[in-house]
Order: C-alpha cells, then sequence, then structure tokens
C-alpha cells in the first residue's frame, strides 16, 4: 500500500455549549490514501461532519476546540498551519461539497463567475482565463450546454444540475483530497445514480481521494475502497469495503447492516429487520466502557466498564469489541475474527 | 376481492393561472384490497404525495372517483365529510419535525383525532392516549412533554400514534422514513408492518427507497410525472420490471453489496423529470427513454397487462409503455 496522504491521528473536538462540553469526537485516527474513496459511516450525532469539518477549518471557534490530534497532509500538520507552500489548504488541496448546494454557492452570482473567482484567489488565473476554465470544469461535471448554464445564476439549475456545479466549483484547484458530506441524501436515486458516477469517474481522471460521507450503506458499496464506522465520536471498526460488508467484527457494523433490507431473489424467505434498540447516547456524557453497550445485543460486563483495546482483524481491518479479545471465547454468529473465515 | 380504495381515472391538476397547469395525478386507477400494503415509488415532484392527499380529501379531485368500501367519496370535502371519513383513512406524513405542531403536548397531539368522539370520556381518551404511546414504544409519561423534547424516530412515532389512535383502516404513509437513520427506519417499518398485521390495516405507503418499499408491500407501484407506469407485485416490479422508467430506476438503487455494485453495469439515464407543468402529448418518458420509438411521442400508451406466453393467463403486472403493446 502506497504511503497515505493524509493521516489523521487521534482527533478529539468538543463544543463548549450552555447544557455543558459535547464531546462530539473522541480520539479518530485514520489514513486517507490518493486515488481512493474512504466512506464514513453511522448513525445521525455520532461525529462524522465535525470530523471532516476538523480538515476543513469549519469548526467554529469558540464554542469548538480542537483540543488534542494532528492532521498530516503530506506530512504537514493542517489543523496547526492553514497554509501550505503559501496557499490556502482550503479550496485548493481539500475542498468539500455537501447536501445542500447553496452552502457553497452565492445565489447573486453567475455560476461561471463563481467557479472562476476560486481560481483567480488560489491560481492566479486573470479573469478571462478563469471563466474559460470554469466552463471546462461545468463540461467536466456533465452540465449540458456549459458554455451557456456558465452565464445562469443558481436559481436556475435544477437540484441535480447544481449538485453539479458545487462540484465544477470543488475540484476548480484540482484538490488532491475531496470531501464529500452526505452529498446525495436529498437526491432522488437516479439523480444519486448520476451524481456517484461523476464522482468516480472525476476521480478515475484526476486521481484525487475522495472521503465520503453518508449514512446509506448502499451508497458505501458502490463507491468506497475503504470504510470506517463510527459511533458516539469514536471508530469502533475500519477496514476495506468487503471486510466491513462481508466479514464486519463489531456488533455495531453489523448492527447497521441487518437494519437494512437486501434485495436477493433467492432467499425466498425473507429476513426480518433487526432494528437496532434506542439510540445514540448524548455526547455530553457518552457511557463508560464501550459507548455501544447499552445498545449491543452481546454487551458483558467488561463493556460497561472498560474501553474495549483495538483487536486487528486483517491488513487493514481493526474493530474495538471486547469480543475480539482473547479471553471472550467463541465468536456470535455472524461476525467474524480473522479474515475469510465467513461469508 | 372487493377493494377498500378503488381509484378511477383519478386527476389533480392545480391552476398557476396564466395557462399554467400542474399535471400533478393525470388519469390514475389503482385498488387496494383490504389488508394489503401497496408502495408507491417515483422521483420527487412525480405526484405521490398529490395523490395521497387527493385520495384524503385534503385536495378537491380535478376529475376521477375514488370509492372507499363501494362508497363513492366527495369531489370536494366538506367539514362533516373530514368527519365521518377521518375515523377510517388516516395519513403519517414525512416529516417528522414540521408535522408536529410544536405548541401542542405530546398527549394532545396524539388525542386530537378523539375530538371526533364526544362519547370519550376525559379519563378515557388519556386511557386511549396512553395506551397508544406504549404501542408505539414511547411511554405514557411522554404526554406532558414537547415534539422538540423528542428525535426525529420517537416523532415520527408519535405521527404514527396520532394517525392511529382513532383506528382508521386506511393509511396512507408518505415517506414516513425518509428522514429517519437506516437504524430508526427498520424500527418504524417493523412497528408499521406488526401494527398493519395486528389491526388489519391496509396502507398505501409511500417512499423513495426502494428496497424499503420491496420489503414491506405486497404489490409495488411506480410513477412518473403523475402517471402511473407500471404497478406489480413487488418481487415482479424490483425483479423483472417492465418498463424502461422502472428499469432505470431499479439499476439506479444502490445495494449493499459491494461485490454487486463492483459488476453493476452504469444505466444511468441523461437528464431529470421535466415540469408537471403543461405536459406534452405521448409517453410523459420519451424525452429520456432509451427505447423511444416515433409513435411514442404522440401516443399515450395505456396501462394494461403485460403479454403472457400463454392467452388465457392474464398478467397481474400492469405497464403503460408501448413496447408492449
Ligand atoms: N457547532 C456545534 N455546537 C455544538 N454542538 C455541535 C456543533 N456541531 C456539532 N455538534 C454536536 O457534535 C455531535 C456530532 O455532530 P456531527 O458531526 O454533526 O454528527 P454527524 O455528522 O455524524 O451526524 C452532535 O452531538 C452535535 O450535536
Ligand atoms: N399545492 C400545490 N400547488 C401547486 N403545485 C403543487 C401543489 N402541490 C404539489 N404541486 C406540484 O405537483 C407536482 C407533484 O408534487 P408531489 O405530489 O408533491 O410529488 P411527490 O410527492 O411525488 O414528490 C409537483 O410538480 C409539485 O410542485
Ligand atoms: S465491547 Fe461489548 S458492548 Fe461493545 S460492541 Fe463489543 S460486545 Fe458490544
Ligand atoms: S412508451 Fe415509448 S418512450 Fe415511453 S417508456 Fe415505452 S418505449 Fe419509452
Ligand atoms: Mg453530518
Ligand atoms: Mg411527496
Amino acid at each position: 500500500m502506497s504511503e497515505p496522504l493524509l493521516q489523521v491521528e487521534n482527533l478529539h473536538v468538543d463544543f463548549q455549549t450552555y447544557g455543558g462540553v459535547v464531546q462530539a469526537v473522541r480520539g479518530v485516527s485514520f489514513d486517507v490514501i490518493a486515488g481512493q474513496t474512504l466512506a464514513i459511516v453511522g448513525e445521525s450525532g455520532c461525529g462524522k461532519s465535525v470530523t471532516v469539518q476538523s480538515l476543513m477549518g469549519l469548526i467554529p471557534m469558540p464554542p469548538g476546540r480542537i483540543h488534542q490530534g494532528s492532521a498530516r497532509l503530506r506530512g504537514q500538520d493542517i489543523l496547526v498551519s492553514k497554509m501550505i507552500a503559501g496557499q490556502d489548504i482550503r479550496g485548493s488541496q481539500i475542498s468539500m461539497i455537501f447536501q445542500d448546494p447553496m452552502t457553497s454557492l452565492n445565489p447573486t452570482m453567475n455560476v461561471g463567475s463563481q467557479i472562476a473567482e476560486t481560481l483567480e484567489v488560489h491560481r492566479g488565473y486573470s479573469k478571462s482565463e478563469a471563466f474559460a476554465r470554469a466552463i471546462e470544469l461545468l463540461d467536466m461535471s456533465k452540465i449540458p450546454e456549459a458554455a451557456k448554464r456558465a452565464k445562469q445564476y443558481p436559481f436556475e439549475f435544477s437540484g441535480g444540475m447544481l449538485q453539479r456545479a458545487m462540484i465544477a466549483m470543488a475540484i476548480a484547484c484540482e484538490p488532491a483530497i475531496l470531501v464529500a458530506d452526505e452529498p446525495t441524501t436529498a437526491l432522488d436515486v437516479t439523480i444519486q445514480a448520476q451524481i456517484l458516477d461523476l464522482l468516480s469517474d472525476l476521480q478515475k481522471e484526476t486521481g484525487m481521494a475522495i472521503i465520503l460521507i453518508t449514512h446509506d450503506l448502499g451508497v458505501v458499496a458502490r463507491m468506497a475502497d475503504e470504510v470506517m464506522v463510527m459511533y458516539a465520536g469514536q471508530v469502533v471498526e475500519k477496514g476495506s469495503a468487503d471486510d466491513i460488508f462481508y466479514r464486519s467484527g463489531h456488533p455495531y457494523t453489523q448492527g447497521l447492516r441487518q437494519a437494512m433490507p437486501t434485495n436477493n431473489k433467492s432467499t425466498e424467505a425473507e429476513r426480518t429487520l433487526e432494528s437496532i434498540d434506542g439510540s445514540p447516547p448524548d455526547l455530553f456524557n457518552p457511557p463508560r466502557g464501550c459507548a455501544y453497550h447499552p445498545r449491543c445485543p452481546y454487551s458483558m460486563q467488561v463493556c460497561a466498564k472498560q474501553v474495549p483495546s483495538a483487536s486487528k482483524l486483517g491488513p487493514s481491518h481493526q474493530t474495538q469489541c471486547w469480543l475480539h479479545h482473547d479471553m471472550a471465547g467463541p465468536l456470535p454468529d455472524g461476525l467474524v475474527s480473522v479474515d475469510g473465515a465467513a461469508r | 376481492m372487493k377493494p377498500l380504495v378503488d381509484i378511477q381515472n383519478l386527476v389533480k391538476y392545480f391552476d398557476l393561472g396564466g395557462n399554467l397547469r400542474v399535471h400533478a395525478v393525470d388519469d390514475i386507477s389503482l385498488s387496494i384490497n383490504p389488508r394489503e400494503i401497496v408502495g408507491l415509488v417515483g422521483e420527487s415532484g412525480s405526484g405521490k404525495s398529490t395523490l395521497g392527499k387527493t385520495l384524503l380529501g385534503l385536495h378537491d379531485k380535478t376529475d376521477g372517483r375514488v370509492y372507499y368500501d363501494g362508497q363513492m367519496l366527495p369531489q370536494r370535502y366538506q367539514a362533516r365529510d373530514f368527519r365521518a371519513m377521518a375515523p377510517k383513512m388516516q395519513m403519517i406524513f414525512q416529516d417528522p419535525y414540521s408535522s408536529l405542531n410544536p405548541r401542542m403536548t405530546v398527549g394532545e397531539i396524539v388525542g386530537e383525532g378523539l375530538r371526533l368522539r364526544p362519547e370519550l370520556s376525559a379519563n378515557e381518551v388519556q386511557d386511549r392516549v396512553a395506551y397508544w404511546l406504549k404501542l408505539v414504544g414511547l411511554s405514557p409519561e411522554h404526554r406532558s412533554r414537547y415534539p422538540h423534547e423528542f428525535s426525529g424516530g420517537q416523532r415520527q412515532r408519535i405521527g404514527i400514534a396520532r394517525a392511529l389512535i382513532l383506528q382508521p383502516e386506511f393509511v396512507v404513509c408518505d415517506e414516513p422514513i425518509s428522514a429517519l437513520d437506516v437504524s430508526v427506519q427498520a424500527q418504524v417499518v417493523n412497528l408499521l408492518g406488526e401494527l398493519t398485521e395486528e389491526l388489519g390495516l391496509t396502507l398505501l405507503f409511500i417512499a423513495h427507497d426502494l428496497s424499503m418499499v420491496r420489503y414491506i408491500s405486497a404489490r409495488m407501484a411506480v410513477m412518473y410525472l403523475g402517471g402511473l407506469v407500471e404497478i406489480g407485485t413487488s418481487s415482479e416490479v424490483f425483479f423483472d420490471p417492465k418498463h424502461p422508467y422502472t428499469q432505470t430506476l431499479i439499476s439506479s438503487n444502490p445495494e449493499a453489496d459491494p461485490i454487486h455494485e463492483r459488476n453493476r453495469q452504469s444505466t444511468t439515464i441523461q437528464g431529470e423529470i421535466p415540469s408537471p407543468v403543461n405536459v406534452p402529448a405521448g409517453c410523459r418518458f420519451a424525452n429520456r427513454c432509451p427505447q423511444a420509438m416515433p409513435r411514442c411521442s404522440t401516443t399515450t400508451p395505456a396501462l394494461k397487462p403485460v403479454p403472457t406466453a400463454s392467452k388465457d393467463l392474464q398478467s397481474q403486472q400492469l405497464v403503460a409503455c408501448h413496447l408492449y403493446d
């Protein structure tokens, strides 16, 4: 495996609110490899957005505080310095797209000029060069009649087209990493498929890495090389997409998978959906021990007392769960200890 | 079997003035049997919510008829029609955030419909509210709290209790799970499934999660731009879709299975659903359909049974497409 492009280590983020301190991210570590897609999954409120917002310098401080950890992009800590070689990292090295395109688009400016502006600021293009490039980018994002569209305003675009325009703007400076926070959650499946195809195509063309946040395991299966499962501000399991879907080692990962219907024509008897009872804990006061223990069907005494240590299940596959401890006895059905042991 | 809900050539247009007319629901016929769950899918803007609301009298009908248990429902509801029908037909709305009045307590919200049952004493109302809160997995103590104190999944449960407390026979569930996390979606879907079984409910289940719709419904109907383009058993429609639009929809649905996804051929169609204002003649899918033929842009295809190998067998799968003429 090649050297990671981005290495995030032991990231801790909290928010000071009138109700107390929200421990939104509690010791998150992961690597991002050039040209690959890392998907981050987990229920709402488990710290996915805050994790990537820290990388983007988007945590409002105060109330937010990154009080521990590092994020090194090609060796340089981007949590400390916002600039690399005189360039703002945000927008040039890492850029971001959102569920709502209007988060990044200005309603009072035509779309082409907005993209052009990024190029003028970050890349020193002249106005006319920048606008010409903006048209190329809209075209790369598969917006028909890009030259005409560049002169239009956001309100003249449909939802799917706005998403494409936002993508065009995000890739303008050829970022090494594109962060996508629930980019297709609000879209219909057919438009979602178009946008996901576009992201994959752009990744192939440019070699950029993608960090994709989604709660849709179907989208994860389609897009991800690596997957990181978060719960209550922590990483509970990470591994390749196949590790997570076929060899998951953590009860929470298993729970998320069993909560979704599978469309298998051959299994006549329908598997009933297993819901995960209850909801994620509030992060003012995360549970002691394993944060998942109040909802975990396999919870043991130790789980409520001590934080589980990490177990390595494969080359890039690891999980944090006491079931994998040497002393824990045989694993429940469906959970896997060593790679390849079950399907 | 005699259908519980029989929709015949239902039309709902919205006039926007200046000759602009939204063809939200355009000539839809569909019958739903007692105790059946019919799933309804289609892109946003295709008219699913309008169909549901028109069924329940929340919109006046532009044309067509709806029969409930053999009785024709009025074209335009008066207050007394709502009073008569609300105990039988109810709706669960998509947005668990905006569909609950923030100034009412949970007890008031859930018990509101019982005002239609003046014979119940205040105590009886309280008891029923407590019973329904328990049935949907909340606790009777939640009665005096306000909606904002609850999570999305809990609010959806409040919406379900509110709709079901009158013990209706027929419920339109309009995207009841779309705003929820996967884990909570399973909770709500299982709850709806159990209640349907126990209470003998009939559901029109609108959602855009195709896998969930297939999972919960016996039959599945597909809408496109105001029209019904295909209907059949959920496995027919899901595993053997006939209409080019349904085929696109199903093949766009990402499966939680990386091997399946790696082997998927990209079959995305270009473009987006056109505006339902002043729709053109012919098949409404023609401008995006990879298999469009000349007659598609002139003649509107009717919804009819898919041809079968034998003349005596009539398929229950219906499709509106000239490929099957
Ligand atoms: N600006 C903020 N102020 C206070 N709390 C916040 C802020 N942003 C996020 N949080 C809290 O941090 C936690 C994690 O949030 P988030 O990362 O948005 O979750 P996810 O993206 O996984 O749904 C939540 O409890 C959320 O309420
Ligand atoms: N009250 C209304 N006035 C005008 N147009 C409406 C109204 N309600 C819905 N529409 C339009 O009717 C069409 C169908 O909408 P809707 O039934 O909400 O679709 P869906 O539920 O499938 O997303 C859309 O074009 C929508 O804009
Ligand atoms: S550590 Fe214990 S509670 Fe946590 S996931 Fe593993 S078995 Fe469940
Ligand atoms: S009628 Fe024609 S345009 Fe419409 S779906 Fe069938 S083949 Fe395509
Ligand atoms: Mg988020
Ligand atoms: Mg709707």
